[in-house]
């Protein structure tokens, strides 16, 4: 990968900001392990195996949080697991969250119904950094799930849309029976001031859309790779070659931010279960500046 | 598929291919070009037909397809404006190595390789810039297609 200097002759020389530490600091606070009951209110079917809950305190005050945010969500009995929330930032009286079945936890959480209840931890981890980005063009590129976590930072920035420049939406799905939130690609494809592209790795004729890797995007998309930041969430793999492509293209690693997964038990930075490299995914993640994990990233098993 | 050949310098002036080739290339490969417009749902060629031309999208979306009998075709890819299509022309057997249906009304300029080929023989400088300006675009085909078969999305552990 080339390392483009960073973009010092720009006009927008300014150095880029980490995520902002929005965690409390680890254990001490007992609440933070202690799960709060929720009652399932909405449970949609996105894809096959992908379903989107909508949650409600039982009591107290709704759960605010930045986009990129994750929460512990427990279901009683059977375990605990990391979920982005995926809902309206603006709009947080509803816990929103988008779920792949892919293990024990996961799928058992698809016999949830309405009236159901839950345990909520969180929220945690560092935050995209939609403020800090304000004036720049902003480039999201998500694969299959990994739009779930960008949503809210999507929301937040076409709510206020005169603050950014360019915005362009790049995802990338395994089939077109895989896209993610097909009715809000739609509805902010359908802005002028927004432009959408989606690809699907294979599709038979029927499909009229594009084929071919989320990478290949990436050279048409309307950005200016001086001024753009990027905002990446995927597969691991994808994250590499996303992060490869955008830097082609001229966007400096210090521009670029994803949000990267690990195992997780604490989620308050206690546990080092999470443990990437020199920093916890929870406390320190999930999302990170690329420019100070690219180290990482040539290292494999980590 | 209609052709035409008025604008042709102009458009050929302008289309990333020709960046940074000797002009007087560019007039020699316009001999052999024209223009086309293909509508939604037509064939641009069919896999397995001699590969005697290729060409450079303008505007539109071109999908690749595998015809598989008794099922819906298999799209591989779509390539659309600015992109090069059908590399084929380049090596013996020169056959088309897949469907191409145009997804939307889209403009090309078509090159004609038999042509081509034979101005390339004579010289092996034409025929390098013209190689230089294809190979990168084979391998990139090439990783994508490899990035693909990953299936980066599918269920972990699958
Ligand atoms: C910060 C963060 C945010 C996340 N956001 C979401 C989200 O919005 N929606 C969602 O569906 N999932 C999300 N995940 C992933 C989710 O936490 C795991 O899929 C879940 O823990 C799996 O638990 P399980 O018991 O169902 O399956 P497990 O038995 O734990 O895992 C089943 C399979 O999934 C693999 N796996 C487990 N965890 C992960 C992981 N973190 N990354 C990749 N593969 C994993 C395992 O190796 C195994 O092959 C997030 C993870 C993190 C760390
Ligand atoms: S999950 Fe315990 S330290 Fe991150």
């Amino acid at each position: 990968m080339r390392m483009a200097p960073a973009d010092a002759a720009t006009a927008a020389a300014r150095p880029m900001p980490e995520p902002r530490q929005e965690t409390a600091p680890a254990a001490r606070t007992p609440d933070l392990m202690a799960p709060r009951p929720f009652t399932v209110e909405r449970v949609t079917r996105d894809v096959s195996d992908t379903f989107t809950l909508e949650l409600r305190p039982l009591e107290g005050p709704p759960l605010a949080f930045q986009p990129g945010q994750f929460t512990m969500l427990y279901l009683f009995g059977v375990g605990e697991v990391a979920i982005s929330v995926s809902g309206d930032p603006d709009r947080p009286e509803r816990l929103v969250q988008t779920i792949r079945a892919v293990g024990p936890v996961t799928r058992a959480m698809t016999a949830l119904k309405p009236g159901a209840v839950v345990g909520v931890r969180g929220p945690f981890g560092r935050p995209w950094p939609c403020a800090e980005i304000e004036g720049r063009d902003v480039v999201v590129v998500a694969g299959g799930v990994g739009l779930a976590p960008l949503r809210p930072a999507i929301l937040h920035v076409l709510a206020r849309r005169g603050q950014y420049g360019k915005v362009a939406l790049l995802c990338g799905a395994r089939t077109p029976k895989d896209i993610l939130f097909r009715r809000d690609l739609r509805r902010w494809g359908g802005r002028l001031d927004t432009s959408v592209a989606v690809t699907v790795d294979r599709a038979s004729a029927g499909w009229h859309g594009q084929v071919g890797v989320v990478t290949k995007l990436i050279g048409h998309a309307p950005f200016d790779p001086e001024e753009a930041a990027a905002l990446v969430c995927g597969p691991e793999i994808m994250i590499r070659y996303t992060v490869q492509a955008l830097n082609d293209r001229g966007v400096s690693l210090d521009r670029i931010y994803v949000s990267m997964e690990r195992n997780m038990k604490c989620a308050v930075g206690f546990c080092g279960h999470c443990q990437f490299g020199g920093s916890f995914v929870c406390r320190d993640g999930p999302v990170f500046r690329f420019d100070r994990i690219a180290d990482r990233f040539a290292v494999r098993e980590l | 598929m209609t052709g035409e050949t008025h604008g042709l310098d102009r458009i050929l002036a302008r289309h990333p291919f020709f960046d940074g080739m000797p002009e007087g290339y560019r007039v020699l490969i316009q001999g052999c070009a024209a223009n086309a417009v293909v509508k939604a749902g037509d064939y641009v060629y069919r896999e397995g037909e001699p590969a005697d031309r290729f060409y450079l999208i303008r505007e539109g979306r071109v999908a690749l397809e595998v015809y598989v009998p008794g099922r819906k075709p298999i799209v591989v890819d779509t390539l659309g404006s600015n992109e090069l299509m059908n590399w084929s022309w380049l090596l013996p057997p020169y056959r088309c190595h897949f469907d191409a249906r145009a997804l939307e009304l889209t403009r090309l300029i078509t090159l004609d390789a038999v042509c081509l080929r034979a101005k390339m023989d004579e010289d092996p400088v034409l025929g390098y810039a013209v190689y230089k300006r294809f190979a990168p675009v084979v391998a990139a085909r090439l990783a994508a297609a490899r990035r693909q078969l990953t299936d980066m999305y599918g269920a972990p552990g699958s």
